[in-house]
């Protein structure tokens, strides 16, 4: 019988922390995907975020970093330039990315630096218990907007892959997500691409993947998609920016 | 003409890190060290290493932690405002056990303070600057030629002990120049294998650098790991220079800048006939305990008759070592200026004199 | 012998590179040396100034709390710096541009360095001009060790400059004369 379906090789054989309908189980098979099909595995190196996915290392089984917060652009910068021959991406939340990381992000980014960087937007701080994000949508009620995100207070919902897609140094940017399976098949092709444009010497790609938090958003996982479909894509239209 | 050069602290310590087998720097400008930047901007492409200015000390730190973790001998450099920015990065090198070489050309502070030389820093240093429970080897050079030297050895230690090693210099160390003879006097050594590092899992099972420890007692076990690297550390690699020690009456301590004055003024007060010494910590963690408890425990006639006169640039930080060193068993006495002000040579005699009657 | 010497004037006169050119001799002649500047925004707007001691002794602090020689290249740096010569100090003055209207005791030795460099055809050689009136007076390194200095030490694109440079250290070792 021929086998249509498995675990990708790169991905270790344990269950997941995440919580019943999280995207980032999802994201990280893309990956894992990915490298197989790229046949990498041995040459890729990852670095972790802090957030939700800290211990991405547990479930990718190949060379993997951890970074402090919002710092993984400057390591995965650092590991890139000593070994160039290696294939680096970073795998970073939105407070990763686009709060406490913004300008690692911005710099490596405009130095173009040949990384790829899978960008986990789901709107919300997971791992400390569903505070604000910087993609956090006006009205969204966090933690911390109790009553909704209020732009006269807490600003709007950055989008920081436009910001990104101006700069002279980016090579590729495009939005993605995982609320429905055109959509995951879509997002994996992405991801292909900007590792490929790293294994091409094309410079800085980032793919940004709309990632559902049904726990933080208070929804469940159906409703969840939903809402993406719904409300998240309105603000952060998918398609390539750059 | 001799292979003698003459070049500031800054550039010594650049030249002695390239000597040394770093392959990758990144950093971020700040007065008084911009010499070292600059020099490993030029130089560091010649010897096949990295270099990049980063857009802030936070990133530098965290490159120099990829550089570390992707296996090749990493540094960075800065000053005191730089050197707080940088504790986040320093906290997860030790976390992470990741060596590294982080050079401080101390500065006024606090704040913004100035850009006099100063040492301030002492406490910051030694004293796990960042979050938890850890220690960085502090190397502290007292001339241009030491500078120099010791950058290897700090290398050579940080991979020993896979652990951030800093070298704690000041305004005037990094800024002065004098002669340099370049062939190191301490053997360099290569940068050993690091099976640890990450370099894409071919032929072995996939490496991860991490410091985080969340399944419960995993992280007191990681922490004893470390204590006792740390015990290790202090039982072998504590360094010092004495001078004068066994018939002193007051033993001045000092270490960099303060120990050169400190040095002449005590060379000073001999050819006065008083009975000066000098004891100048090389290492400033581990702290050179061991001089202190011979001069004070074993030779039993010295108890209680020897003073020890710390001097720093800075209103008392090391003087905190020497009394834990000390442990009561002598007396402990302290002269110091902070902000710019560096104790002379004559406040250094005045002292001891007033003392030693 | 210990020489303690402070050199200072306008950001551009080079006193800078006169105390480099200076230690750098010393140091070739087998000497200590020190050469200690001031150094980030200290040296904007007001005066640029080095510390250069020289001595068959290990040197403690490279910083010069009392001078025997004050090198001052302007107005300014005479004001700032005065007070810092030891009582039998030596001050070196470029007449062009300060006067010295001295207290007693001080052993003052004016010349127009400026108007010297300038019939010179080139004003900037004004601190190796100062340089020679200075080692005529205190014979702590030999003019030809600081001319082989000049050379040795010149980037390519300045090499056109030494000749030049040597000349008005030899000019200013004769003012003494």
């Amino acid at each position: 019988m021929e086998k249509v379906f498995g675990r990708p090789n790169s991905l270790r054989n344990v269950a997941t922390h995440y919580c019943p309908g999280c995207g980032h189980g999802i994201a990280h098979r893309l990956i894992c995907e990915v490298v197989d099909e790229l046949n990498i595995r041995e040459r890729v190196i990852a670095v972790a975020p802090v957030g939700c996915a800290v211990i991405a290392y547990d479930y990718w089984d190949f060379d993997c970093s951890e970074a402090a917060h919002g710092r993984a652009l400057a390591v995965a910068t650092a590991i890139k330039r000593v070994h160039p021959e290696t294939v680096v991406f970073t795998y970073q939340g939105d407070g990763d990315l686009a709060a406490i990381g913004t300008n690692e992000t911005i710099h490596a980014a405009n130095r173009g630096e040949n990384l790829s960087v899978v960008f986990i937007n789901n709107a919300i701080y997971g791992m400390t218990g569903g505070q604000m994000a910087p993609t956090t949508l006006l009205g969204q009620k966090t933690a911390t907007t109790p009553s909704g995100r209020q732009a006269g207070s807490a600003g709007f919902p950055l989008k920081i892959s436009e910001m990104l897609a101006s700069l002279a140094g980016v090579y590729s940017v495009e939005r993605a997500s995982l609320h429905a399976p055109q959509e995951i098949v879509r997002a994996k092709k992405a991801i292909k691409q900007a590792f490929i444009n790293q294994m091409e010497n094309k410079g800085f790609s980032l793919v940004e993947v709309l990632s559902p938090c049904p726990t933080y958003w208070g929804m469940s996982p159906k409703e969840a998609l939903d809402w993406i479909k719904d409300a998240l894509i309105k603000e952060f239209p998918l398609g390539k920016l750059k | 003409m001799s292979n003698k050069i003459l070049i500031s602290g800054n550039e010594a310590m650049a030249e002695g890190a390239i000597q040394a087998g770093c392959a990758f720097y990144a950093g971020y400008p700040i007065t008084p060290q911009n010499e070292i930047p600059a020099y490993m901007a030029s130089r560091m492409p010649e010897a096949g290493g990295v270099f990049i200015q980063a857009e802030s000390e936070l990133a530098a730190i965290n490159m120099v932690f990829g550089a570390s973790a992707a296996g090749v001998r990493a540094m960075t450099s800065s000053s005191g405002p730089g050197i707080s920015l940088k504790q986040e990065g320093i906290s997860y090198l030790a976390g992470a056990e990741l060596p590294a070489v982080i050079v401080n050309v101390m500065r006024g502070g606090p704040g913004l303070g100035n850009i006099a030389p100063s040492q301030a820093d002492y406490f910051q240093a030694t004293r796990s600057g960042g979050h938890g429970d850890y220690h960085c080897l502090v190397l502290a050079p007292a001339s241009v030629q030491e500078a120099y030297d010791l950058m290897p050895l700090a290398f050579e230690l940080a991979d020993k002990y896979r652990s951030p090693a800093i070298v704690l210099a000041d305004g005037v160390l990094g800024q002065m120049m004098e002669p340099l003879v370049t062939s190191p006097r301490h053997k360099v050594t290569k940068s050993p294998e690091k099976p640890w590092a990450l370099t894409g899992c071919k032929d072995r099972p996939a490496n991860i650098v991490k410091s985080f420890y969340i399944r419960e007692g995993d992280l007191e076990r990681f922490n004893l790991l470390l204590q006792k690297k740390y015990k290790a550390i202090q039982d072998k690699e504590a360094r010092y220079e004495g001078l004068n020690l066994e018939d002193a009456g007051v033993i001045l301590v000092a270490y960099g800048t303060m120990a050169r004055i400190a040095k002449s003024g005590m060379l000073k007060l001999r050819q006065k006939g008083k009975r000066a010494g000098l004891i100048r910590p090389i290492t400033l963690w581990p702290f050179p305990q061991k001089v202190f408890q011979r001069l004070t425990v074993h030779g039993k006639q010295y108890t209680k008759r020897i003073i020890f006169l710390v001097v720093e640039m800075s209103y008392g930080q090391m003087v905190e070592d020497v009394k834990l060193a000390v442990d009561g068993r002598a007396k402990v006495e302290f002269l110091g200026r902070s902000g710019g002000g560096i104790p002379t040579e004559n406040d250094v005699i005045k002292a001891v004199s007033r003392l030693i009657r | 012998m210990t020489e303690k010497i402070i050199i200072a004037g306008f950001g551009g006169q080079g006193v800078m590179l006169l105390g480099k050119v200076l230690a750098e001799a010393a140091m070739r002649e087998g000497r200590f040396v020190t050469w200690f500047p001031a150094y980030g925004a200290e040296v904007r707007g007001g005066t640029a100034h080095c510390m250069v001691i020289i001595s068959d002794q290990e040197i403690g602090s490279p910083y010069i709390g009392q001078a025997d020689t004050l090198i001052a290249l302007n107005g300014p740096s005479l004001e700032k710096f005065k007070s810092r010569l030891e009582a039998k100090g030596l001050l070196i003055l470029n007449s062009s541009l300060a006067r010295a209207g001295l207290d007693k005791g001080l052993k003052a030795v004016e010349h127009p360095f400026t108007e010297i460099a300038s019939g010179l055809g080139n004003i900037r050689v004004a601190n190796m001009i100062a340089l020679g009136a200075f080692l005529s007076l205190k014979n702590i390194v030999g003019l030809e060790s600081v001319e082989k200095v000049i050379s040795d030490i010149a980037p390519e694109d300045k090499k056109g400059l030494i000749a030049i440079n040597q000349k008005a250290l030899r000019e200013g070792a004769r003012l003494n004369g």
